[in-house]
């Protein structure tokens, strides 16, 4: 029997979400590194779907269509949804405060570059889209002051008795090619170096995913570098390159992390 | 490029008619399957609303490379319907949701083929299978409680889950 043989009834199930337990957790896992598993997760959702588009019953209620076309243009006139959603969140702690931001303004930076994109396509919606696209900018930039910022206080918890360890976290939406990477406690470099960041393929050579220098206090981000569409990341590495970054990896690799 | 496609491109600039056509083409559909899963009219309308609104607010959630918008939003729809019916918060972001389905579905007429299709494998698998899959999808049981509720082994509730799904599977790659 093969891993995968092993996993086939589970991953049926949890196709349907109907896995718990430890099965769920050890199948979770075992995803993380199988894109088989993966590629037989979305065949099984979509024999699953096959299910729900052969339910036939009465069609929705008339009001049911202006309902929507009154609740959507009444969004239309709003802040979009991610906004709302980044104004709101609650500052529950220190520890979680800088990533609920960061997954906030990723949010927020998608949405605007996806807006862009349509504007380009878009004569009719020129003039709109640029006022929201200001307000959108101005709020992201508001949002990422605290770790843009070198004069923000900055506050990393680690055990007692501990020296403060460097470290980064990835935030990284595949499907939309949006990457945020924040980092803390790293050390200074050398004149002319600089840190790199790399995306570590499932198959294939490490992608530059953005060159960037700590301040004064240890800390970085990288907001939304170039990179090829779609790219399914194994993990993430730092090696320490030139100033204008490299196009393959000069080892030692400084840091790495695998997804979670 | 689909009219799909294009509705969705359109809905990103931010076109309200878009987002009406696609409204008009798919409501009856996630409707049936909100109240299928729900039994209530009132429940299924508001996970009609909340669903289409999702598209709306976020359109680029949907990929037309891994799967057709129909099959997209029946599997947001059953998602919701459950989440509701189980009264817990949704479990699964609609961005994550990626399906890989063959036949196509985008008009009336081939959603109509499919269904009977389906209905016609469904109407072949035995009495105790076709129950185990209906109650995992569309009641949203887990595997050890549909055991508990047939008194049958865990092992043979997930066997007959999996080979109900490939038999859907197998009946559109003939």
């Amino acid at each position: 029997m093969t891993q995968h043989d092993q996993f086939a009834d589970d991953l049926a199930l949890y196709a349907l979400n109907s896995l718990e337990g430890e099965d769920r957790a050890k199948l979770e896992a075992h995803l993380e590194s199988c894109p088989e598993c993966r590629r037989e997760l979305e065949q099984l959702r979509g024999d699953g779907a096959l299910l729900a588009v052969s339910t036939t019953g009465p069609r929705p209620p008339a009001r049911s269509r202006q309902r929507l076309l009154d609740a959507i243009a009444h969004d239309a006139t709003q802040p979009s949804h991610a906004q709302k959603a980044a104004r709101t969140a609650p500052a529950r702690s220190w520890g979680w405060l800088g990533w609920t931001v960061a997954a906030a303004a990723m949010i927020l930076a998608g949405v605007l570059w996806k807006a862009n994109s349509v504007l380009r396509q878009s004569l009719n919606t020129v003039s709109a889209m640029r006022e929201s696209d200001a307000r959108e900018l101005k709020d992201l930039f508001r949002i990422l002051a605290p770790i843009r910022s070198p004069r923000a206080q900055r506050v990393t918890l680690s055990p007692v008795k501990t020296p403060a360890q460097p470290q980064g976290r990835v935030f990284y939406l595949r499907n939309a090619s949006q990457l945020v990477f924040i980092a803390n406690n790293l050390a200074a470099l050398p004149p002319q170096k600089a840190y790199e960041l790399w995306l570590i393929p499932m198959s294939g050579n490490p992608i530059p995913a953005g060159v960037f220098k700590p301040d004064a206090h240890g800390s970085a981000t990288v907001v939304n570098p170039p990179m090829p569409p779609n790219m399914e990341a194994k993990a993430f590495a730092i090696t320490i390159e030139n100033e204008a970054g490299a196009s393959t990896p000069t080892m030692p690799i400084v840091m790495m992390g695998a997804g979670e | 490029m689909s009219s799909d496609l294009a509705a969705v491109t359109a809905v990103k600039a931010g076109d309200q008619s878009a987002m009406a056509q696609l409204y008009d083409r798919y409501s009856s559909i996630v409707y049936a399957i909100a109240l299928r899963v729900l039994g209530d009219t009132g429940a299924a309308e508001d996970i009609l609303q909340e669903v289409f609104l999702q598209l709306w607010r976020n359109p680029s959630a949907f990929d037309s490379a891994r799967g057709t918008l129909a099959a997209w939003l029946a599997v947001i729809t059953r998602n919701r319907a459950i989440d509701a019916l189980r009264k817990r918060k949704p479990e699964t972001d609609i961005e994550d949701v990626i399906i890989s389905v063959a036949p196509d579905l985008a008009s009336d007429a081939d959603r109509t083929r499919v269904a009977a299709k389906i209905r016609g494998v469904l109407s072949s698998m035995s009495p105790p299978q076709r129950r185990a899959l209906e109650m995992a999808y569309f009641e949203g049981l887990s595997h050890s409680e549909i055991a508990d509720k047939t008194g049958e082994p865990l092992g043979t509730i997930k066997t007959r889950i999996r080979a109900g799904l490939l038999a859907l599977r197998k009946a559109f790659q003939q």
